[in-house]
């Protein structure tokens, strides 16, 4: 049997010419702002090094209160490259969420949730909050003294919400108390729930793209070239994937990610301990804000505020819906920049102090 | 239900009778004119027991001055107060002291009505005390009785931090009669114990760690039958503490010298009160050693004591030359956690070794130093290993990113070679 003939009977049975043919006729616009178009297959890209690496450590990692720090510990001192694959999976996961973050404002400067594409935004939101997720999850994993704090001031952060609060902490915890049982239960979310459900979202996400192709703002509706998307684009992608590559390696070699300390639950909690850096700017506000806001706990209020933004984020391509409203345009704009600069001048403010 | 609703109103009004009965009557046993004249007396040797006693711990468990002092405290007049006939005994002498105390202290059936679970055997063990002894054998009065340490009228809880018997503020109590040169000179007994002892690595663990169960005067001289330990003992009251220690130098060829030479057992080496934290320069042949004070060139006791000083020193370095490279792989961001922590196992031996010497046997001390040797090496090993990994690791990337950038050129070619063709179609298209 020679290639062309195992390619016909691909080809019958699961119509590959059809699909080549749709990648050659794609196309992918091309202007000043094509550069963001890139992130969104950045992102893609990185979170496949996150399956691959995370079924690598899989191979090893043990979760349980008694064996996950000492299996992570296996993992990068015993195990042939367990340290490479380590060290990437945690950059790796850092620089997806940082990735994703660029993705979403480029989307939202660019305008890029107008009809039809409202549902491709809402896919995309939920699949920032379910990478936020897997941070949190897959923070606690390796069992040592900061995760197991940071687990612990988190999920207390969400036991405050009024009702569900409570609840929703014993549902996080599996108990009052972050424990082993936390520990197994984080782990079913990072390995089984929550990547079923990234899978789902991803799947609509870019399968929306394809349909609806990739948004030209409106300024360059009328005034721009166009790239085929295979080869040309892949290409492009394909460099910008190789040279991810070598900066996950430079930092999984030239600052690999710490281990710590065992986590210890009877022992006081470090001095001046922060959660992630993608939660810092969160952090640093419930900090700042007062023990009573009109009577209200400060803390409460904070926390149901940084819930109705992230519903609000939900609602954005149904409230902005209309490319000739100018003034609506000029208000997102500076809603956008205002959200921009809080997350930064409050993550360096949490990062510093 | 007429009749029904009149019986909860008499019932209140027994309740409100009751309890006014019951409060004039404690009111009426409160009453104490000693404390009422007292208080207000100018002369302050005679209101300051009045003040005091606010905060004794006899007043709080109902206690007043008549119980010890006797007459009445209802009586109005200062005479009918201090009648002899209702058993005024006044102020006690110094002699008669512990035997005032003793009266309810040594009564196990009184005591158990206040606290089940203190002693009563205070005023027998006075007695066997050094104090005891000259005030019972030689009527001497200046001794310290239970008034002494305990105060008078301010009496608290020894657990009471404001105590004079609480464990941080026991020695300064003793320090009151012993610090004094004067009043020491007629007992023919030195008074340097307590500054010395403020130099000492007990002092430091008390007052300075706050380390409750560190030892001050009573821990080892005993606190009502206080007495010097005395050379034949002192190494039982050393060993209550440091059991290990005592019991290596029972079995040590140092316990038939020492007791033919009638040396103090622990106190030789580590002196009494002055006790400063022990250290590797005490053992050897060098100088700062002590076992030269005894041994000398050529006998076997010198011999060994190098040899012993020689192991712990090489254990050491090999410690300290295994944290450095472990800290120096740490530092690069290698993980040698589990080295470090395996490394504890040396320093674990370490201190071993050094309990070990009051055997005085090179073979006991070579038992934990060999071993420990071998895990310091195993440390820096492991150490030696990390740093080669770190060096792999460097130069792994630094292939890699010539390979990745050699990829990333291909593919940029490769670009060009493409879009060089399409360019090219599309000009023979037009």
């Amino acid at each position: 049997m020679n290639i062309q003939t195992l390619t016909n009977w691909l080809d019958e049975r699961l119509s590959i010419s059809s699909v080549a043919a749709m990648a050659q006729k794609k196309e992918v616009p091309l202007h000043r702002h094509s550069i963001w178009y890139y992130f969104g297959g950045m992102t893609l890209f990185l979170f496949c090094v996150q399956v691959v690496t995370g079924i690598l450590l899989l191979l090893y990692y043990r979760p349980s209160a008694e064996n996950a720090f000492e299996s992570v510990q296996f993992i990068i001192t015993e195990v042939k490259f367990g340290w490479l694959i380590r060290s990437i999976h945690s950059w790796s996961a850092n620089l997806m969420i940082a990735t994703l973050f660029i993705h979403m404002f480029s989307v939202f400067f660019l305008r890029a949730y107008y009809p039809p594409r409202e549902i491709t935004w809402l896919s995309g939101v939920f699949l920032l909050f379910i990478v936020v997720c897997f941070g949190f999850s897959g923070y606690l994993l390796p069992w040592n003294k900061l995760a197991f704090f940071a687990t612990k001031v988190g999920t207390e952060i969400a036991g405050v919400v009024p009702i569900v609060g409570r609840p929703m902490l014993r549902f996080l915890r599996g108990g009052d108390d972050v424990t082993g049982a936390t520990l197994t239960r984080f782990f079913g979310f990072h390995v089984a729930v929550l990547p079923a459900t990234a899978t789902v979202f991803l799947a609509v996400h870019v399968l929306l793209v394809q349909l609806h192709g990739m948004h030209v703002p409106k300024k360059y509706e009328h005034n721009y070239r166009r790239m085929k998307f295979f080869p040309n684009f892949i290409l492009r992608d394909l460099i910008g994937w190789i040279l991810a590559i070598g900066v996950l390696a430079a930092l999984a070699a030239l600052f690999p990610w710490e281990l710590g300390e065992k986590a210890d639950p009877f022992a006081p909690a470090p001095a001046g301990i922060k959660p992630e850096w993608y939660f810092l700017f969160m952090f640093q506000t419930l900090k700042w804000l007062p023990a009573k806001i009109l009577g209200m706990d400060g803390e409460v209020l904070g926390i149901m505020a940084f819930n109705g933004i992230a519903f609000l984020l939900f609602l954005v391509p149904f409230i902005d819906r209309d490319p000739e409203n100018r003034r609506r345009r000029l208000i997102f704009n500076v809603i956008g920049v205002i959200a921009l600069l809080f997350i930064v001048v409050m993550t360096i403010v949490g990062y510093v102090t | 239900m007429r009749y029904r609703s009149y019986k909860p109103f008499w019932t209140y009004v027994s309740y409100v009778g009751l309890t006014l009965v019951f409060c004039t009557a404690a009111a009426a046993q409160k009453k104490s004119s000693c404390i009422e004249c007292h208080i207000k007396l100018e002369d302050t040797r005679l209101s300051a027991p009045a003040k005091l006693f606010d905060n004794d711990i006899h007043k709080s468990r109902g206690l007043s001055c008549n119980d010890c002092h006797g007459g009445d405290p209802n009586a109005d007049t200062k005479e009918a107060a201090k009648d002899p006939s209702k058993g005024f005994l006044g102020k006690p002498k110094a002699l008669d002291i512990p035997a005032y105390c003793g009266k309810c202290h040594s009564d196990a059936n009184l005591m158990k009505r206040f606290n089940p679970s203190l002693r009563v055997d205070q005023e027998r063990e006075y007695y066997t005390s050094v104090h005891g002894k000259l005030l019972k054998e030689k009527n001497e009065a200046r001794v310290a009785t239970c008034i002494s340490c305990h105060s008078v009228h301010g009496i608290r809880s020894p657990s009471d931090p404001l105590s004079s018997v609480y464990p941080s503020n026991v020695a300064e109590t003793c320090s009151k009669c012993h610090a004094s040169a004067d009043y020491m000179k007629p007992f023919g007994i030195p008074s340097d114990q307590y500054p010395k002892y403020k130099t000492s690595v007990h002092a430091k663990a008390l007052y300075e760690k706050q380390d409750l169960s560190a030892p001050t005067c009573n821990d080892c001289h005993g606190n009502h039958g206080a007495t010097p330990p005395g050379i034949a003992s002192v190494a039982n009251v050393c060993g209550q503490c440091h059991a290990r220690q005592a019991e290596l130098f029972q079995t040590s060829p140092h316990k038939a010298a020492f007791d033919q030479k009638q040396l103090g057992e622990c106190i030789t080496c580590h002196s009494n009160h002055a006790i400063l934290k022990p250290g590797d320069q005490m053992i050897g042949t060098g100088a700062g050693a002590l076992c030269v004070n005894c041994h000398s060139s050529g006998d076997k006791g010198f011999a060994a004591a190098g040899m012993m000083r020689s192991r712990i020193d090489e254990l050491i370095a090999g410690i300290d030359k295994s944290n450095a490279i472990l800290t120096q792989a740490e530092r690069k961001g290698m993980e040698v956690s589990k080295p470090k922590f395996e490394l504890k196992g040396a320093t674990d031996a370490l201190t071993h070794a050094r309990v070990l010497i009051h055997s005085s046997s090179t073979a006991e001390v070579e038992k934990v130093v060999g071993p420990g040797l071998e895990v310091a090496g195993k440390g820096y090993q492991a150490g030696l290993a990390a740093l080669g990994e770190w060096r792999f690791r460097r130069q792994g990337l630094a292939v890699s990113l010539i390979f990745i950038l050699f990829l990333a050129v291909l593919v940029y070619l490769k670009i060009r070679q493409i879009e060089g063709r399409q360019i090219v179609k599309t000009i023979s298209k037009t």
